[in-house]
């Protein structure tokens, strides 16, 4: 691609670039349409990889492999003007690109992989034994932040701040340790949502095999909120003692969380906001009596934050000895709850044919792309600092020139997420399906020889 | 079924050998041989367990209480006077059963939800050996827990326990290890500690997940048994077994008060008064149409007119009472030449001379009646604006009315007529209304009591 060309978008169409040649990166005004997007898909966009993820496998020479398997899987294009394609199909690495690359989505949905290729459903009856159904599909989460808007005061909506973007962090690791931990599964790849949320894709072989049953008992095992639309984060810990799932989770995580960030971030002990903690406590006395001690409003002689001075002194009235009913004792890590514990959208999780947006996508609102999280290091995720669509563009622009097109993408803020993405989810998850795929025709072929040895 | 000499039936797979289920899993069609008059006759029993059941059900019985239903109901049909039969009993007759209730969407769901909660309450009374029999036959891919992985766990499991209320975990019970995905319902409410993919399920807890495996099984197992039903089973049975199955589903099974020899005559100077006081709602319904319009349709004449044979009335009373109210829409003559010889063919007097029976509550429910028809059931048949009308007038205080408007609305209808019952004659009805002749009957018994008392 020429430097005229780069700049042009790649399609002959001019873009407005009153700069010269040798530009900075901000070149490329902030926004979101098809030029930059063809230029995304023609560049950046790591269609092999997405095949090779979505073939767990079937894609090798093996001869056990399932070579209709890619091909059965449904992907949705939204196009420019809201035009909405579904059952979409591709049967070759090939096909899925160049459907990419002629399409130009606005966005890609991931749907399950079915009984027979989405495009000819239509032949088949929906009853009796030729029918189309969903045969297996990733476990998948997501998390939003704006279910949390009661549980802080500095954005709201689709609005997101170094100050709340915790609340993700922390659902992460509630949900990805319970996965491993609990549930067993290893392949997890968590994915920023482009704006205000995470995704997460479980694609272990068992993980997709699930039914809707059992992923609908996922679903419930991690749900915690009984509340509705007017007490949205009502949280009820009952019985005289908590699972032990949720015993790590308020330990390991969500404690700390509170006390050491949230309080303070979220100034939820300040004048202003102390009564909806006041609310959760069902014992009038005791409410009256942090009330008495609040509205006093002496500056703690300390120095320290007046939130976190307020919380010791409500969590020694509520554990204090005195206490006799369970309830009051629980008040504590119901708060703790309330305020930070995971709040999932079940609908997603429940359905095989539930469809959720692929990884590496470019969010249409901001422009940013849907780079994966590393769970390990989640704290240090900023949402702030993800690549955008526009300051790609200038990167490549710079890069482009004497690269070959298929390392472009390792000179530009795409290269560590698209490594990571190889590295530390691809490439575990395909061995781990070599090894099944071989395992369980290996075992075909014993079983067949054994039936023949009499 | 084939015709072989009886086998016992294919016992479990054994985990342990010595113990076998006495609780089929009806996984497959025994290989026995049924007489004809079994194969009826078994059906009918199992089937006043189920009705038993479901109406045990639709009273809102604790359960407690349903344990104890099922274990009277069991003890009371399913016997037989050889004990090895015994077992060769319960599933044949599940098996025709199913032929009886795959036929349509309504009664799969009704057969599948009665069937459960009969194996889940006949599971309770097991032993936990029993448990792991079913499970090795169910395939459950299930380990006991040992020793070592137990003290390992304890804490958790403790915690667990506490948190849900139940008998904490002691070194002598026992805790199986399950792949979480056997059992989803006890993931989704964290009755359960997992770890790396695998559940622990205490012993109390084996029923939750063992039933929704028969269920589904039995439900599958269904729809395949109704593909075969028609494509092939009917027309070959044609002549044999399907007359018997069509007739099994909307079988009454009670007295069918065809000879009314119990109550005597009825007499025609009574009728009001009666109708007015021991005539369950559909019939009072009728007869206060018929005395009104002086007219009843075909589907009308027919339900009343078989409920008065029931009743104890005569055939010549019959037409008077007919005759007297007809010919006062249509004239005499036209009685004597159209309608006359209904009644008569309803005694058995004309035609084939097949003394017809009073119908059901069944059969009425489910009859459809049209534009200007008064037939069929008002708990079913009528608005609720009609039906709160209709029982005010029996006297229904307005108490129970809302009970029963409730009844009706879930579609317990013969439940509806019950309370009804229990109502206007302020006493009990513990065995529910199945038959219109039977409400008569309970109601003449009452009434007669108390006039004694009084007299």
């Amino acid at each position: 691609m020429t430097k005229e060309e780069a700049q042009n978008g790649g399609d002959g169409m001019l873009i407005d670039d009153p700069e010269p040649q040798n530009a900075q990166v901000d070149a490329f005004p902030d926004g979101f349409n098809s030029n930059y997007l063809k230029v995304y898909y023609g560049r950046l966009f790591p269609h092999a990889d997405m095949f090779k993820w979505m073939s767990y496998g079937n894609d090798g020479k093996h001869p056990a492999c399932d070579q209709s398997y890619f091909g059965r899987r449904e992907f949705s294009f939204t196009l420019d003007n809201d035009i909405y394609l579904r059952f979409q199909s591709f049967k070759s690495a090939s096909e899925l690109e160049n459907g990419i690359k002629d399409k130009c989505p606005f966005k890609i949905d991931i749907g399950p992989v079915y009984s027979v290729d989405p495009s000819k459903r239509l032949a088949y009856a929906q009853s009796g034994d030729n029918i189309f159904t969903p045969v297996e599909r990733e476990l998948v989460f997501d998390i939003d932040i704006s279910d949390y808007d009661d549980a802080r005061y500095c954005c709201s909506g689709a609005d997101v701040c170094l100050d709340c973007w915790p609340l993700m962090t922390i659902a992460v690791k509630v949900i990805d340790t319970a996965l491993r931990d609990d549930f067993g599964f290893n392949h997890i790849l968590w994915v920023y949502s482009g704006r205000r949320g995470v995704h997460c894709w479980v694609c272990d072989g068992k993980a997709r095999r699930l039914n809707n049953e059992q992923r609908a008992a996922i679903a419930d095992y991690f749900r915690l909120y009984k509340g509705n639309s007017n007490s949205k984060s009502k949280v009820s810990l009952l019985g005289p003692a908590l699972h032990p799932f949720l015993v790590r989770s308020y330990v390991d995580v969500l404690r700390d969380f509170f006390e050491e960030k949230l309080l303070c971030s979220q100034q939820l002990l300040s004048d202003e906001r102390y009564e909806k903690i006041l609310d959760m406590i069902p014992d009038e006395s005791i409410t009256s009596e942090l009330r008495g001690k609040w509205q006093d409003s002496r500056r703690p002689a300390s120095g320290k934050d007046v939130n976190v001075v307020r919380w010791e002194q409500l969590k020694h009235l509520l554990q204090s000895g005195k206490q006799k009913a369970p309830g009051i004792r629980r008040c504590v890590e119901e708060i703790v709850f309330s305020f930070t514990y995971p709040r999932l959208d079940m609908e997603v999780s429940k359905h095989m044919n539930h469809l959720l947006k692929a990884p590496f996508c470019v969010h249409p609102k901001t422009g940013r792309v849907c780079v994966p999280i590393n769970p390990a290091i989640c704290d240090e995720f900023d949402p702030t600092n993800v690549p955008t669509l526009s300051k790609l563009m200038g990167e490549i622009n710079t890069a482009g020139l004497q690269a070959e097109s298929h390392t472009v993408w390792d000179r530009t803020s795409m290269g560590k997420s698209i490594r990571f993405f190889r590295e530390s989810f691809l490439q575990p998850l395909l061995k781990s399906c070599k090894e099944e795929i071989e395992g369980s025709h290996s075992v075909k072929v014993q079983q067949s020889k054994n039936s023949l040895n009499w | 079924m084939e015709v072989v000499r009886s086998q016992k039936k294919p016992s479990s797979a054994a985990a342990s050998a010595d113990v076998v289920s006495n609780i089929p899993l009806y996984r497959s069609p025994p290989t026995l041989e049924v007489r004809l008059e079994d194969f009826e006759r078994f059906a009918v029993d199992r089937l006043l367990v189920l009705r038993g059941i479901s109406d045990g059900l639709a009273r809102g019985k604790k359960p407690d209480e349903m344990e104890k239903l099922v274990n009277d109901l069991w003890k009371a049909n399913m016997r037989h006077p050889q004990a090895s039969e015994v077992i060769n009993k319960d599933i044949i007759s599940h098996f025709v059963l199913r032929l009886v209730y795959c036929r349509t969407e309504e009664l799969r769901k009704w057969f599948l939800s009665i069937e459960t909660t009969l194996f889940r309450y006949r599971f309770r009374l097991e032993s936990s050996d029993v448990h792991r029999a079913l499970m090795t036959e169910l395939g459950i891919p299930y380990k006991v827990v040992t020793n070592a992985e137990f003290e390992g766990l304890k804490d958790k499991l403790t915690q667990v326990a506490r948190s849900v209320s139940q008998p904490l975990p002691t070194s002598d019970g026992t805790y199986y290890k399950v792949p979480f995905e056997e059992v989803p319902e006890l993931v989704a409410s964290r009755r359960v500690f997992i770890q790396k993919g695998y559940a622990y399920v205490a012993l109390n807890q084996v029923v939750s997940f063992i039933i929704p495996h028969f269920r589904s099984h039995l439900s599958k197992a269904l729809v395949l048994t109704n593909r075969k039903w028609t494509s092939m089973i009917r027309e070959q049975e044609k002549d044999r077994l399907t007359p018997i199955v069509e007739a099994l589903s909307t079988s009454y099974l009670g007295p069918d008060y065809s000879q009314a020899k119990e109550l005597g005559e009825m007499s025609l100077k009574d009728i009001d008064q009666v109708a007015r006081t021991a005539f369950p709602l559909c019939m009072r319904h009728l007869f206060d149409t018929l005395r009104e319009d002086h007219h009843l349709k075909h589907g009308g004449r027919m339900q009343l007119g078989l409920f008065l044979k029931g009743v104890g009335l005569k055939l010549d009373d019959a037409l008077a009472f007919w005759k007297a109210e007809f010919s006062q829409k249509v004239g005499a003559e036209r009685f004597d030449k159209e309608y006359a010889y209904g009644i008569r063919h309803n005694y058995g007097k004309e035609g084939k001379r097949t003394d017809y029976t009073p119908y059901s509550c069944q059969k009425i429910i489910l009859s459809t009646p049209g534009v200007g028809d008064h037939h069929g059931c008002p708990y079913r048949h009528f608005s609720e604006e009609n039906l709160r009308a209709a029982l005010g007038k029996m006297g229904v205080s307005s108490r129970a009315l809302d009970d029963v408007i409730e009844k009706a609305k879930t579609k317990h209808y013969q439940l509806a007529c019950t309370l009804t019952y229990e109502a206007v004659h302020g006493s009990s009805c513990d065995a529910g209304i199945n038959h219109p002749n039977q409400y008569f009957s309970d109601s003449q018994k009452i009434l007669e009591a108390k006039k004694l008392s009084t007299a």
